[in-house]
């Protein structure tokens, strides 16, 4: 089938779909959905709907706006689509008899609307881009969020999807595709923030014909779920751009790599792939172009560590995901011995973007030297939590007030955490620093994967810092010592201080610790370990002095840290 | 309740030839399908794992015991996860976690004295923006407490 084609029939189905005729209700899903109880109400309007053949009830992802869920959104016969936020079923049968009998919206719930396509919007109701706090957001990467049904590639189509491939496949050779993403100035979203040209040009510049593009949705960072989120909300959006990384670099296998248990992202990836190769976008000559590339999912089983690069290849061949000496770096030897690149979900999920309006528009989006948005995860002491997209370049300040709403509490905010367990705390002295990879790291703080998680006034920094420590000594491989046994000799430390019990030298053994971890572990996990603690003093140094003066029992009395005491053997 | 029986040489090898598409079934691709299946790795798999994957079951050991998500005996009827955690955290999941344990009559992770419940303490349940979050069987469930935890485990 031509691409043509594919649009047309993809176009004339959404059209249909919001046409007079049908009535099309949408509920927010993913995993803040399902934790809010989507689920219920899904079944719910399932059940009241069942007669009527006009009203076509899915699940969509959850647009990111956590605080307002379970969401919905109703587009009834004049084409607007009304939301309601919060809903509980009592609610939501209400909201459905009115749309019933009275074909209007029941104004007392309504969240806010989307007249698109030149619609006179309803009096009375808030646009949602005009409110916040998605007035402040810039989607590229999430533009379909909440919009499509994640497991029906024709909607994405419908909407723009996969028009980048087309352009590249037919337009650009695999050079001038690279030249774009390079020209983007995009970087890794995935933690280190590597120009993501650069790096597939290493791919490009071996002959081997096996190559592979692994993308790696470990994610296992607490505070951070836009990864997952992707999956959710719009796994073609992932595996579009794991195409044209294949297209660009001259791979021939893609790997979507999740951890088990994660049932949406898993399910939505794999029937993303399943469609793709119905429709050709995937296998032999691909839209007859001559260009072949498989996919599959690849899954983990629990373990931090298997999102490092190397780590990751082990778990795809099957082994304990303990990291690989470097060099040989991937793209010399990597799964399988093969040539590889890794790239974060985020990262992969512009490239349509990047291909399909050029990497000019991209760049002049966000700052200078961090081109782009923002994926950020808010989680915490936060009035407005959930996932953000926004443009580079705004201030953390304005992220936490306009975005987030402030804090959730009487208290105000005390820090950050971000970056994930190996990144460290932002003090609110820092709140002006804008988000950007350089700025961020100028005050010693991470963006990393983007979440963001607020701690208000009341927050124990010593207690939260031996959190991030016992985190990271649960989740060592137990491949180098200083990594193993130093994050255990830092976590029994910890325990001592929050436990009344502090030895005067203590902060400075810590350190110790932490520089011979820096020097001496073979991957991130145990040259960053020390890096939370390191923040932390930086900004309340007193907190520390005070916990060692043994005068601030954190536990009461002799109660210890509930912990898991499984250990890797 | 959930059927615990052990399970034969034939389940175990069908659970391993039915699991999902992928190019090449590994260690690790064939212990999560039994651990889906069977909830556990029971000991006759390893075997079975090592003979169908070429390596020896030293090697399949090494990779059951350093994932934390298998375990080699049946769980119990319903597994609860509560997550421990950064973002759950700081909004009180040690306070649930220990009045969690009071609820369940137990004091680590592990299964409750009537065999109903296996609590386990999870690093990050994926959905911190309604934390505090515990999960059934993997159902999602955010603004913990244990009232709510409580209510939701009262059917099994
Ligand atoms: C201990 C550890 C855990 C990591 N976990 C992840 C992860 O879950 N997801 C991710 O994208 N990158 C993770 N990384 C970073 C990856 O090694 C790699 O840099 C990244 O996936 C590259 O993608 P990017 O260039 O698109 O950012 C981790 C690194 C370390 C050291
Ligand atoms: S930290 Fe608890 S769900 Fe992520």
């Amino acid at each position: 089938m031509d691409f043509n084609q594919l649009k047309n029939t993809s176009t004339e189905e959404w059209d249909n779909l919001n046409s007079e005729n049908t009535i099309w209700i949408r509920v927010g899903y993913g995993a803040s959905g399902q934790a809010a109880g989507a689920e219920e109400i899904f079944n719910l309007l399932k059940d009241l709907s069942s007669d009527n053949e006009n009203i076509i009830i899915s699940l969509v992802g959850s647009m990111g706006l956590s605080y307002a869920e379970p969401l919905i959104d109703i587009k009834s016969n004049d084409g607007i689509r009304v939301f309601y936020n919060n809903v509980t079923p009592d609610i939501t049968k209400e909201i459905y008899n009115y749309l019933i009998q009275k074909n209007i919206p029941l104004s007392k719930y309504v969240f806010g609307q989307i007249a698109s396509d030149g619609r006179n919007p309803i009096d009375g109701i808030p646009e949602l881009d005009k409110i916040e706090p998605l007035k402040y957001t810039k989607q590229i990467a999430t533009k379909n969020f909440g919009n499509i049904s994640p497991t029906n590639i024709n909607q994405y189509i419908a909407n723009g999807g996969y028009e980048g491939l087309s352009t590249a496949l037919t337009k650009l050779d695999p050079e001038k595709t690279l030249n774009q993403v390079k020209d983007s100035g995009l970087r890794g979203r995935g933690g280190a923030a590597f120009s993501t040209g650069i790096k597939w040009s290493f791919l490009a510049g071996n002959n081997s014909n096996i190559k592979y593009i692994l993308c790696n949705c470990e994610e296992g960072d607490p505070g951070a779920f836009n990864d997952k989120g992707i999956l959710e909300n719009d796994p073609h959006m992932l595996l579009e751009g794991l195409i044209l990384a294949g297209y660009a670099t001259g791979a021939s296998n893609g790997h979507i790599f999740i951890r088990d248990g994660h049932e949406i992202p898993i399910e939505n990836s794999r029937k993303a792939i399943q469609q793709a190769y119905d429709l050709n976008l995937l296998g032999e000559n691909i839209l007859g172009t001559g260009f072949s590339y498989d996919v599959e999912v690849s899954l983990t089983g629990d373990s931090y560590v298997a999102g490092e690069e190397t780590a990751l290849m082990e778990a795809i061949e099957g082994k304990r995901s303990m990291p690989r000496f470097k060099p040989p770096f991937p793209a010399a030897y990597g799964l399988w011995g093969k040539p590889s690149n890794i790239n974060n979900v985020k990262t992969l999920s512009y490239v349509p973007y990047i291909i399909k309006e050029g990497s000019d528009k991209y760049k002049s989006i966000g700052s200078e030297s961090s081109s782009g948005t923002a994926i950020v995860c808010l989680s915490g002491h936060i009035k407005r939590p959930g996932m953000y997209e926004i443009e580079m370049g705004m201030t953390i300040k304005n992220l936490l007030n306009n975005i987030g709403g402030g804090s959730s509490t009487n208290n105000d905010i005390k820090l950050l955490q971000t970056g994930g367990p190996l990144g460290g705390v932002l003090g609110k002295e820092d709140f002006d620093v804008k988000i950007d990879f350089d700025e961020m790291s100028k005050v010693g703080a991470i963006l990393g994967s983007g979440g963001i998680i607020v701690a208000d006034s009341t927050t124990d920094v010593v207690d939260l810092i031996r959190t991030l420590v016992a985190f990271n000594q649960f989740e060592s491989c137990g491949k180098c010592f200083p990594c193993r046994l130093g994050n255990t000799h830092m976590l029994d430390i910890l325990n001592r201080i929050c436990n009344s019990r502090p030895n005067e030298n203590d902060m400075d053994v810590i350190k110790k610790i932490g520089n011979s971890m820096k020097t001496g572990s073979l991957c991130g996990h145990g040259q960053l370990g020390y890096s939370p603690i390191a923040s932390a003093i930086k900004y309340f140094k007193d907190e520390f002095d005070l916990a060692l003066s043994a005068n601030h029992p954190i536990d009461s009395s002799d109660e210890e840290m509930i912990l898991p005491t499984r250990t890797r053997p | 309740m959930r059927n615990n029986k052990k399970p034969t040489n034939k389940e175990i090898i069908n659970a391993i030839e039915n699991q999902p598409k992928i190019s090449k079934k590994t260690v690790l691709s064939c212990l999560l399908a039994i651990s889906n299946e069977f909830h556990f790795i029971p000991k006759n798999a390893v075997e079975i794992v090592a003979k169908y994957t070429g390596k020896t079951m030293n090697d399949v050991w090494g990779v059951a015991s350093f994932y934390t998500n298998f375990r080699f005996t049946p769980p119990g009827d319903a597994t609860l996860d509560i997550c421990w955690g950064p973002s759950c955290h700081i909004l009180g999941s040690q306070k649930i976690l220990k009045d969690v344990h009071g609820l369940l009559g137990i004091n680590q992770e592990g299964e409750t004295k009537d065999g109903k419940i296996t609590l386990r303490y999870s690093t990050c349940l994926g959905a911190c923006s309604q934390g505090p979050v515990f999960a059934i069987d993997h159902k999602l469930y955010g603004k913990a407490s244990v009232e709510k935890i409580k209510e939701k485990i009262s059917d099994i």
